[in-house]
């Protein structure tokens, strides 16, 4: 059991990652409850990786304000989102970070008093330019609170690929997908059998892991994740991170969260955000081990928030 | 932790409750009452052939027949005037919950649901017999031969019962809406879905349990109303059809419930035939005890989509 629930303590610098993962063709360690990890190949940790050439650019942020009637809550933030690695949002509560994430595939704009300015692209064209519901199958979210619809498990995950339109695709025709994204989120073998049961009845860690696959459904090209762990316990965590870290060569992946460690563990690069400002953009080794700046210093090492 | 006593209570406090536990016994005692009482004299009065005989304009109790015309129309009515208020209601629920802007049209609207839910029913069935017997409503009841519209008939009640059953359905579906947490919907448009489809395929769904809440007291408040039936229903013995065609004509037609035949058989009517008035009583007690039932057992299982907030 100890060796599953990461050791609270400070961050240091150049500590040892804290998610233990089993080696390549090791039995994925169930925990002693039965519940295997499963269809989770141990996610290579790759810090060797985390310094070197960026992947591929999907979104760009630039120049990015956005404030709620008159109060600033983003300020000129420029950030690169890309593919093959996991971008990290870290800081105080009220700093912005989850204002700058639902901008990302404008459901921000449900604010009525939310105005912005700046540029957002994805793959180079400017997300205003896009049809809202097409961004957003292209930039999908997972949220804080695991929030399943009413539905069967099998319903759920096939939300996002029923068309809007007349044209209603018959089960068989959405199965394969459904059974592949449910696969890629690392549930289907916990649920094969129980596709028609109510997606309510699963377990926090399921129903997060289902929001997950319902959001990988549509094969989006970025993953947002707003603090998709703070609701769960320690072991969902876990798996949810290891299937983070999995997603990241098929998705971009940006995840806003208050927990530093975790932070530390699953994202490659880190935004520091604090008072609506991005402080300091820079590798996980960086931000943690050297940064730059006093505030973000601070912020790592537990000085505040 | 043992249970605070009241013995240190000031003496106001002490009559308070003391007056708050009377209340809810007395309250006890007189359903009870009515109820048991209801209850002897349905056993001792209703016969089953009571249920399958049509009533007839007889002065001897004898041969004045069953309520089998009464009941009928009672079904009749209760699932017209809730088939008429089902989809306004749901509909004005939604949009109040849903979009609701301009702000002082949607203040508007509200008030206007709550007008429609105090108005007396004895004065919507004036305004709906004002309404069914202008000459464009013809079609709805019948014209008698001097040329003038006759205004009653089931289409006339129904429209006006749809306006009892309504503010209960628009009020348990709002509410049901409005339990949907935020983000459940943002989920849905942050997978790409128009807000049209996010109410279609999420929260009507979602809201069900509440629709069939407020359908199910809206019914019980229908089949317990007599001022609308005895004013725009005819309350006619038996029901008379007017025009062809099987339902239509009905519709068309005129009839009673078991509330007019209730009334018209109690001492207070023209008919005196109590041990009938009795019997069906006790029939629609019956009817709205189970809606009522039905109403709680919904929203018992309406826990069950429960999402953190």
């Amino acid at each position: 059991m100890e060796h599953l629930i990461p050791p609270i303590r400070r961050i240091v610098v150049d500590a040892e990652p804290t998610v233990v993962v089993p080696p390549e063709g090791a039995p994925a360690h169930d925990g002693g409850n039965g519940i295997a990890l499963d269809r989770l190949p141990a996610a290579p940790r790759r810090r060797f990786r985390r310094d070197d050439a960026p992947g591929r650019e999907r979104m760009r942020i630039e120049d990015l304000s956005i404030k709620y009637g008159g109060r600033p809550a983003v300020t000129n933030v420029t950030l690169p989102v890309r593919q093959g690695e996991v971008l990290g949002l870290i800081g105080p509560s009220g700093c912005g970070k989850t204002t700058l994430l639902r901008s990302l595939n404008r459901l921000v704009e449900l604010t009525p008093t939310a105005t912005r300015t700046g540029r957002i692209t994805i793959d180079g064209e400017d997300i205003d330019a896009v049809e809202v519901t097409r961004l957003r199958r292209r930039v999908s979210m997972v949220f804080q609170q695991p929030n399943p619809f009413p539905m069967s498990i099998f319903d759920n995950v096939a939300y996002a690929l029923r068309e809007q339109g007349s044209r209603k695709p018959k089960r068989h025709d959405l199965e394969p997908a459904v059974i592949d994204a449910l696969e890629r989120a690392g549930l289907h073998a916990e649920v094969q059998a129980t596709l028609s049961h109510p997606a309510l009845r699963l377990s926090g860690g399921q129903q997060q892991r289902l929001c997950i696959a319902r959001a990988l459904a549509a094969r989006p090209e970025v993953l947002l994740l707003d603090e998709p762990c703070s609701a769960l316990d320690p072991r969902s965590t876990e798996k949810i991170e290891q299937l983070i870290m999995r997603l990241r060569d098929e998705v971009a992946v940006v995840i806003v969260t208050h927990n530093l460690q975790q932070a530390h563990r699953v994202a490659d690069r880190v935004g520091f955000m604090y008072l609506g400002e991005l402080v300091e953009y820079g590798s996980v080794d960086q931000i943690f081990a050297a940064p730059q700046e006093q505030r973000t210093r601070d912020y790592v090492s537990g000085a505040f928030g | 932790m043992g249970r605070e006593s009241t013995s240190s209570w000031p003496l106001i406090d002490r009559i308070g409750l003391g007056l708050a536990w009377a209340a809810g016994l007395l309250l006890c005692l007189v359903a009870s009452a009515i109820v048991i009482y209801m209850l002897v004299r349905g056993v001792q009065f209703l016969r089953p052939g009571l249920l399958f005989s049509h009533p007839q304009p007889e002065l001897d109790q004898t041969k004045s027949g069953g309520f089998l015309d009464p009941l009928l129309g009672t079904f009749i009515l209760t699932v017209l005037g809730t088939t008429l208020a089902i989809l306004p209601g749901v509909s004005i629920a939604v949009w109040l919950s849903e979009y609701a802007r301009p702000f002082w049209l949607a203040r508007a609207v509200e008030s206007g649901v709550e007008v429609v839910a105090g108005t007396p029913s004895i004065v919507l069935a004036i305004f709906g017999l004002i309404i069914f017997s202008q000459h464009l409503f013809a079609p709805f009841s019948f014209t008698a031969e001097g040329g003038a519209v006759f205004g009653r008939s089931f289409f006339a009640a129904g429209a006006m019962m749809a306006l009892i059953a309504l503010p209960l359905i628009v009020g348990a579906t709002r509410e049901a809406l409005q339990a949907i947490p935020r983000h459940v919907r943002e989920a849905s448009y942050a997978l790409g879905k128009t807000k049209a489809a996010t109410i279609r395929r999420v929260l009507l769904p979602t809201a069900r349990p509440g629709i069939a809440t407020g359908t199910a007291l809206g019914m019980g408040r229908i089949a317990g109303d007599t001022a609308i039936v005895v004013i725009l229903l005819g309350a006619s013995l038996q029901l008379s059809s007017q025009g062809s065609g099987p339902i239509l004509s009905t519709l068309r037609g005129t009839g009673s419930t078991l509330t007019s035949y209730v009334y018209n058989n109690s001492p207070a009517g023209e008919g005196n035939a109590p041990e009938k008035a009795y019997a069906a009583a006790f029939v629609l007690l019956l009817i709205v005890i189970t809606l009522n039932f039905a109403v709680d057992l919904i929203s018992r299982r309406r826990s069950a989509p429960a999402w953190n907030t």
